[in-house]
């Protein structure tokens, strides 16, 4: 940029600060809101005030801890499992050749793609077979559908990357398949587990149409579902500052992971969807 | 996926002998076929196989059962209430004389509509803006840490909080959007963007263009970082227009990613649902393909038709990506680079 014309300069920051403002000014509003209460929601105004009724509302009108609660509960268990099954099956994708391979690679992809209101009915027969339905466990089966093809297909993604002598000269040692994966692959792929574990946190905890369908009551509701449902006294008036509030509390602690693994994230964004 | 193909296949890596690993490749005649390749290959593979089973079983579970369960309730007339008792109806729920069905239905096509609508012009629109930004954040500049960061934000907030977000927004009465532009004097009354049959979509383009440009652009300044500078260099000491060298350079050379990232936001986007959903209800101006079948499947306890119109969708987005991949050469499994 070194070489630039002052107009030039003063464009591209220009241009560079109206980037910043549409990406933020949204959430900032959104924080705004959520001080607000009573007739001051219906005045525009930029500056925040510290009022956090709102806040203390939403725990008391709803069973908002307990959704949050859910929500973790959920997204852990389904994330842990995706990246068990996902480890070893990447392996196989990733560093051993067998014919079928790219058909298989294919078909895990093919699977993360396609629409998840296609697998609504039998998904909701299974669960009601199960007895799962209005549970945790029932969203835990239908994240799984989520979470799986994207974990197995990130991770094979970065198994490929890894060099060839790091397991040759295991199997010269004599090392069986499972021992190369866990002793001599696990270690060095952390990093890459805590990324895309990650994401598929992210995606677990944004689930929304599984969790509208499948759950019944306040009780066994995410937070999506329930920062979406949120009602006032009367169907005419929506609280919006009690939305606000919970929009942003379930929204900040996302916010401040994504920022501190933000080159990882980009990485296993890549990773996922672009192959240069 | 069948055992036995991975079991009797031939191997495409030549066998190592214990002892010569990297002391140069053995001839490939070595692989021959079942009886070929070394012990150790064959334990590869064998264990390739149990690596791959536990993966496959819960796909097989969570995916492919219900979608295989889903087409089949489309041929039949069961209902929520009663999920275990039905009769198959063959293409009744599709096409029949009496009521109609799914290709006779406006309702429907107007999802379709919709739907495609909203993809086209969402990503067109995202592509775009998600190249500006990923060019612009491509430059060396101070600060530019912090921009990024700015820009992954909307991506971080989950779905349901944007479209709420918005929605507030966007309020009749109380929205900030109105109260800017009645303020600089764009419009003369509050404007219904959500309730209003001419803006909803708009609306929806809007949030959805918000939310996903950042996702965009990330995927395109990773393509542009791996492109090699020197032929820029070269550019440059040439004294070749900027225009000039993104034309012919940059955007030839970036489209293998772009092309990627447009699929993958085209699937994303022609199966929208959430933000519909919270935006603007059930309402029939911006009714998607999945509110539609969900809609049929969950309010009207039409298991039988709800399932018809999510196999029509999972048909049409089947199609349209097997024809997306040919018709623009796109590599996805990557195994080719």
């Amino acid at each position: 940029m070194t070489h630039w014309s002052l107009p030039s300069k003063i464009g591209f920051y220009v241009l560079l600060l109206a980037i910043a403002v549409f990406a933020l000014f949204p959430f900032y509003y959104a924080i705004v809101s959520s001080f607000k209460s009573g007739a001051e929601l219906f005045t525009v105004d930029l500056l925040p005030s510290w009022n956090f009724e709102n806040y203390f509302a939403v725990f008391r009108e709803q069973p908002f801890a307990r959704n949050i609660l859910n929500s973790i509960i959920v997204a852990t268990v389904v994330v842990a499992i995706s990246l068990c099954l996902a480890v070893t099956a990447s392996f196989a994708l990733a560093r051993v050749n067998f014919r079928g391979r790219g058909l298989l690679l294919l078909t895990v992809l093919s699977v993360s793609m396609f629409p998840q209101v296609a697998v609504l009915s039998g998904m909701f027969e299974l669960i009601r077979g199960l007895g799962l339905y209005n549970s945790l466990g029932g969203l835990m089966l239908a994240n799984l559908i989520l979470t799986l093809p994207f974990t197995v297909w990130v991770l094979t993604t970065f198994m490929r990357q890894l060099p060839k002598e790091l397991e040759e000269a295991a199997y010269v040692d004599g090392a069986t398949p499972l021992e190369i994966v866990t002793k001599v692959f696990l270690p060095v792929l952390w990093p890459a587990l805590v990324t895309t574990g990650l994401l598929a946190f992210i995606a677990a905890w944004n689930e929304f149409l599984f969790a509208l369908t499948f759950t019944l009551s306040n009780e066994m509701r995410t937070v999506p579902v329930a920062i979406a449902l949120i009602t006032g006294g009367s169907q005419y008036e929506l609280p919006w500052g009690n939305i606000m509030a919970a929009s942003v509390i379930v929204t900040v602690p996302l916010i401040i992971l994504v920022l501190i693994f933000q080159r990882k994230i980009i990485g296993g964004l890549t990773a996922g969807a672009v192959k240069g | 996926m069948a055992q036995g193909d991975v079991a009797s296949t031939g191997v495409k890596r030549p066998p190592v002998p214990a002892g010569q690993a990297g002391a140069g490749r053995p001839p490939k005649a070595a692989a021959t076929r079942r009886s070929g390749g070394s012990e150790l290959t064959r334990a590869k593979i064998r264990s390739a196989v149990l690596f791959l089973l536990p993966m496959m079983i819960v796909l097989a579970l969570v995916a492919g059962w219900p979608l295989g369960r889903t087409i089949y309730f489309a041929f039949t007339n069961a209902t929520l209430n009663d999920i275990n008792n039905y009769e198959f109806i063959g293409f009744d729920n599709f096409y029949n004389s009496e009521w109609g069905g799914l290709l006779k239905d406006p309702q429907w096509w107007n999802a379709v509509w919709n739907t495609i609508w909203f993809a086209t012009i969402s990503v067109t629109l995202e592509t775009v803006l998600g190249l500006i930004v990923a060019l612009a954040l491509n430059m060396r500049f101070p600060g530019r840490g912090i921009v990024r960061a700015a820009v992954l934000i909307p991506w971080a907030i989950p779905t349901i909080v944007s479209a709420q977000m918005w929605g507030w927004m966007l309020h009749d009465q109380f929205g900030v959007i109105n109260a800017m532009l009645l303020g600089i004097g764009i419009i003369s009354q509050p404007i219904a963007w959500t309730a209003n049959p001419d803006t909803a979509m708009l609306a929806v383009v809007m949030v959805d263009v918000w939310k996903t440009t950042p996702f965009m652009a990330l995927l395109i300044l990773a393509g542009l970082q791996m492109l090699p500078s020197d032929c820029y260099e070269s550019a440059r000491v040439d004294g070749i227009a900027p225009w000039k060298v993104f034309f012919r350079v940059t955007l030839p050379l970036v489209y293998p990613a772009i092309a990627v990232a447009v699929i993958f936001r085209a699937l994303d986007a022609l199966r929208i649902f959430d933000l519909i959903y919270v935006l603007t209800s059930n309402s029939a101006d911006t009714m998607s393909m999945s509110v539609y079948a969900r809609q049929q499947l969950v309010d009207f306890q039409d298991v039988g038709y709800g399932s018809a119109a999510s196999t029509a969708l999972f048909l049409i987005i089947a199609l349209l990506t097997v024809v997306y991949i040919i018709a623009g050469k796109v590599d996805l499994s990557g195994e080719k680079s």
